[in-house]
């Protein structure tokens, strides 16, 4: 079941505060951030994130095509390489 | 002969049923276009006159998307995940269940069918 719009796209107020301060001072620095489960809202539109996957952190640059989405499905947590015969 | 959205709709069917026949129109959508163009339900295909093909027509046409117009805005959705990178369109790429189900096992509607190994261990019976 999706959120309700009530209460507005979920986005960690660290985050939010982080963009918000780079957008204003006009600088474009990767934010390292541990919250996968904020959504992109359009200001993010432009920046480059480094979102964690439990193991260490993968670069997001974030397009138009991405708002809405989480932060996490771009950052994917399992690295299945293929099974030992195939290599 | 009632021809809709390109498709030939079976004659001798209840008018709901048979608009079920067009991609994109179910029992709900297909109740809800002859209310709106005024058509009994449970009239068949064959009894409809000209003008009450032409009505549903534009019913549909006005409100619904249906056929190629749906299936390609389907396509575009999926491209669009693909492109973006992001899980969803990942697991389309490689042709795995997107919606997290399970794909130890199973899974065979997506996988296609079983790729045997050779080699590979089988559980001991009984």
């Amino acid at each position: 079941m999706s959120r309700s719009i009530k209460k507005g796209p979920y986005i960690d107020h660290n985050l939010a505060g982080k963009v918000e301060s780079m957008n204003a001072s006009g600088k474009r620095t990767v934010i390292k951030t541990w919250s996968r489960r904020s959504t992109i809202s359009p200001d993010f539109v432009g920046h480059t994130f480094a979102v964690h996957n439990g193991n260490k952190f993968i670069p997001v640059y974030v397009t138009e095509n991405m708002v809405g989405h989480k932060l996490g499905e771009f950052s994917p947590t399992r690295n299945f390489k293929g099974h030992s015969g195939n290599r | 002969m009632a021809r809709i959205a390109g498709i030939d709709l079976p004659k001798n069917k209840r008018g709901v049923i048979a608009l079920t026949y067009i991609y994109g129109i179910g029992d709900t959508t297909a109740a809800k276009i002859l209310t709106t163009a005024g058509v009994d339900l449970s009239k068949k295909v064959k009894d409809w006159d000209d003008d009450e093909v032409n009505a549903i027509r534009n019913t549909i046409n006005n409100e619904y998307k249906v056929e190629g117009a749906l299936r390609s805005e389907v396509q575009l959705s999926i491209k669009r995940l693909m492109d973006i990178g992001s899980y969803r369109g990942v697991r389309h790429r490689k042709g795995l269940p997107v919606r997290g189900q399970q794909t130890q096992s199973n899974a065979r509607t997506r996988k296609g069918r079983k790729k045997t190994v050779a080699g590979k261990k089988k559980a001991p019976k009984g």
